[in-house]
């Protein structure tokens, strides 16, 4: 079951990525955005735990990544586009982690989408 | 002098560039969008511009989260595709016109909006999908010197609607002030009502959607009183990028003539949607 990120306004399950939760996941962030390269890609799955500690993830962070834990690398601070970049390195889908969020299988969530998505949900 | 020939509103979903990218048009669960692309693919197809302007938001891939420009222009004669982690999209790399950054910066600084310069800059699929749109088989390069507009969609606050409307009129002031006499277009680029994360992850509202479409064409003053926390209410927190087709239709005439628009759901999580405008003055028939 996930938990619900606090959001800024009273949008229950929608966070919003402003300042102060930008602050608090810039570390994190800038871990996802280096995984744009090949080269450190391969030094990030040599040792996982140790390229957390150079980008000087919280300890939390670190966990999260870890344990690919995506509802709470949002709710560290990740950036959804940022967070992508973990999961696009595992071969998963935007539609995988829309499952996720919402409590859904990949194939639920995807089949959701094709019936017109969904609405307050 | 310089004159808007066309506005075109167009989601930019990573997903269907890597669609066109991987010859998947015709898969049924994208034929439906593609098929909605062909009636405003032809007209833009007889109507080439000189120069083109795409309005779009970066994806951490050109720039990060170290520095955040409300709004920027690029000002490079060149542009390369990023890479965006999984190597580039098999499409040219962009040709920039730099006069043109140069003086719109200039003429928009002076007009009040104070843009941040680019004068590097890899354009990633919030850029190259929209040309993709516009343009399926561009061959060796794209139809003409294209001009990025970046605006901040990703990290609140971003702008405020009636600020980029604001933006957008500015913007056409100052390419109307171009001393050249060359033909521009417009991408508005984003959208439609999509939300990656939360548990409301998948959020579609059809019904905002097409009230959003309809404005945009008719009364796009309308879409200025809604609020930051209004459009990601009913858009979805993704679905804010909207506000960035407000500064194309800023810049072209109040009256427009729709060429074509078509609505699709879902391209992955998004809504997906397309939307025309002829900014030429009718002549009487």
């Amino acid at each position: 079951m996930s938990t619900d990120t606090p959001s800024r306004f009273d949008l229950p399950g929608t966070p919003v990525f402003d300042g102060q939760t930008s602050r608090r996941g810039l570390r994190m962030n800038k871990l996802f955005m280096s995984l744009r390269s090949a080269e450190n890609r391969e030094r990030f799955l040599a040792d996982e735990a140790a390229y957390c500690d150079e980008f000087r993830l919280s300890p939390e962070q670190k966990q999260a990544v870890l344990d690919r834990d995506w509802q709470a690398m949002i709710d560290l601070g990740g950036s959804i586009f940022y967070v992508y970049k973990l999961a696009m390195m595992d071969g998963r889908s935007m539609q995988y982690l829309g499952g996720v969020f919402s409590g859904m299988t990949e194939e639920e969530f995807v089949a959701a989408m094709r019936a017109g998505g969904r609405r307050n949900g | 002098m310089a004159e808007v020939i066309w506005g075109l509103a167009t989601s930019h979903v990573p997903s269907i560039g890597a669609a066109m990218d991987r010859g998947k048009t015709e898969d049924p669960n994208w034929k439906g969008l593609f098929d909605g692309y062909a009636p405003a693919r032809a007209w833009l197809a007889e109507h080439r511009p000189d120069v083109a302007i795409v309005v779009y938001n970066d994806h951490a891939n050109g720039i990060d989260l170290d520095v955040i420009p409300t709004f920027g222009i690029g000002t490079a004669e060149r542009y390369e595709v990023a890479d965006e982690g999984f190597g580039k999209r098999p499409v040219p790399d962009v040709v920039g016109d730099p006069d043109l950054s140069l003086h719109l910066l200039e003429s928009l600084v002076d007009d009040g909006f104070d843009l941040t310069v680019f004068q590097e800059l890899d354009v990633d699929h919030g850029f190259t999908v929209p040309l993709s749109v516009w343009t399926p088989d561009p061959g060796e390069s794209w139809p003409c010197p294209v001009i990025p507009f970046l605006v901040n969609v990703i990290q609140y606050p971003q702008p405020t609607a009636a600020r980029c409307y604001a933006l957008g009129q500015a913007l056409g002031r100052a390419i109307a002030s171009y001393p050249k006499d060359v033909k521009v277009a417009i991408l508005g680029t984003g959208g439609m009502s999509h939300q990656l994360a939360g548990a409301r992850a998948g959020y579609i509202n059809p019904e905002f959607d097409h009230m959003f479409l309809e404005a945009i064409e008719k009364d796009p003053a309308k879409l200025t009183t809604l609020s930051r926390e209004d459009y990601i209410r009913e858009a979805g927190s993704e679905g804010i990028e909207m506000i960035m087709w407000l500064i194309m239709r800023g810049a072209l005439n109040d009256e427009v003539t729709k060429v074509h628009s078509h609505y699709f759901v879902p391209a992955s999580n998004t809504a997906a949607a397309i939307a025309l405008f002829d900014n030429r003055v009718p002549q009487p028939a």
